[in-house]
């Protein structure tokens, strides 16, 4: 049998996800045996590539990058994972969303806070461009696991991951948010 | 002749006193009823819908917390439709207000957050509403937010049935409505409160805390209150 093409991608999230992940720890190179790890912010491969049989997504869609991966990833991947609370829910991510649009956030926190040289940030090509409102993943693309916690433990994604590896459904056993 | 006061619930046969509920019943019987409005020994209101329950011989469903135990009654309270519909209500209430666990003073320790869990909820099918909703911090001693309050009002019953001042009341309609303290006055300069903390003990969520309280550093103690609601039991029957 032919191991699974597996990847994770790290979307509007803080990392936290991807730490719980390295949280792991030696269980992390029986995965390297179980699965062929295609693509991940901690190996160094650049583009999204094809035929990923299983993608785990941390973070929100908080501008137009996101979206684009985020419809990369649903274009190139067998079984898309919502990874953490942030993917999930959008979770800190999406705090800024009942304060109004992007534009009121930047501008309260480029024009009106800073006293040196305030100004909103703008680099076009290099900075991308915040979306108005910040989406969990299921609302920009299909999704055809949760995983959700903030981290979501270690202990959890290695179940999760274990069931997967198996054959089973893409389904957290104990889901908790927080 | 009285019929006989049993029932069935779960196809456990009950046996029950004149005027108890359903949802009384059932947990003397040791089924357990998913709830979040009710608290034992404040009056039932049927607000959160987590308790209904099929009645046999019924298209309906009903409350158990404020549906009376008959004779001959068959009661199921863990059907997949019960099961489905428990599950859309806590979706619903996670999507009506801004619910972000990982910073929450009741991470951990909030029995929304629990009820999810238990009802295997991984995501949420609704698309959230990120309402704009404010934080009262103006109280001394305690604080409420209300992005993470659900309406179950039991602070405002604990409040006028059990320390009798009624500072909490619903103000608004549906998706506008909000608990407010006498008349939306900010919670500080309420002239009824006694700062009895009743209303903290008993909120299922992280809506009431003490100020000062961090990131899932909440900790209840309902021992006190539980106490207090005994000794009122107990008054209103031999009183
Ligand atoms: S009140 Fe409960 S469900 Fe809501 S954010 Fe806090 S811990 Fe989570
Ligand atoms: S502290 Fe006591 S008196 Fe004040 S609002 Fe809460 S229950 Fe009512
Ligand atoms: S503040 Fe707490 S107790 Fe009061 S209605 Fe909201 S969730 Fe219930």
């Amino acid at each position: 049998m032919s191991r699974l093409r597996f990847a994770t991608a790290w979307l509007a999230g803080c990392s936290g996800c991807h730490m719980s992940f390295l949280d792991l720890d030696e269980w992390l190179a029986d995965l390297g045996r179980l699965v062929e790890i295609v693509y991940c912010p901690i190996i160094d491969v650049k583009e999204y590539p094809d035929h990923v049989d299983v993608a785990l997504v941390e973070g929100a869609v908080a501008n137009e990058d996101n979206r684009e991966m985020a419809r990369r990833i649903r274009d190139r991947t067998r079984v898309v994972v919502a990874f953490g609370d942030c993917a999930v829910t959008g979770n800190v991510t999406a705090m800024r969303n009942p304060l109004g649009s992007a534009r009121t956030v930047l501008e309260r926190s480029y024009l009106e806070l800073p006293t040196l040289a305030p100004a909103i940030p703008a680099a076009p090509g290099i900075l991308p461009v915040l979306e108005d409102r910040v989406r969990p993943l299921q609302e920009v693309i299909a999704v055809d696991g949760f995983l959700p916690g903030c981290p979501p433990p270690a202990g959890m994604i290695r179940e999760f991951l274990e069931g997967v590896i198996a054959g089973g459904p893409p389904v957290a056993r104990r889901p908790r948010f927080g | 002749m009285t019929a006989e006061r049993k029932m069935r619930i779960n196809d456990v046969q009950v046996k029950f006193e004149e005027g108890e509920t359903v949802l009384a019943c059932a947990r003397r019987a040791g089924v357990r009823i998913p709830t979040l409005c009710h608290f034992d020994g404040l009056s039932d209101i049927g607000a959160c819908r987590l308790c209904l329950v099929e009645v046999e011989g019924s298209a309906q469903l009903a409350a158990s917390c404020v549906t009376r135990a008959e004779p001959g009654m068959v009661i199921r309270c863990h059907t997949t439709r019960l099961a489905e519909y428990r599950k859309v209500i806590l979706e619903l209430l996670l999507a009506e207000r801004n619910h972000v666990c990982s910073v929450c003073v009741a991470n951990g320790n909030c029995e929304l957050q629990d009820l999810a869990t238990e009802h295997q909820i991984d995501h949420v099918r609704f698309d959230y509403q990120f309402p704009a909703l404010g934080v009262d911090l103006s109280h001394g001693q305690f604080g409420v937010d209300h992005n993470r309050c659900i309406l179950c009002t039991r602070c405002v019953r604990v409040c006028d049935e059990i320390e009798g001042a009624h500072t909490w009341d619903v103000a608004g309609r549906g998706g506008t409505s909000r608990v407010i303290t006498d008349l939306a006055q900010p919670w500080g300069e309420s002239q009824t409160c006694t700062s009895c903390g009743k209303c903290v003990e008993l909120c299922p969520t992280g809506a009431l805390f003490p100020r000062g309280t961090s990131v899932g550093g909440l900790v209840r103690d309902r021992g006190r209150i539980e106490l207090a609601m005994a000794h009122r039991r107990h008054e209103s029957c031999h009183g």
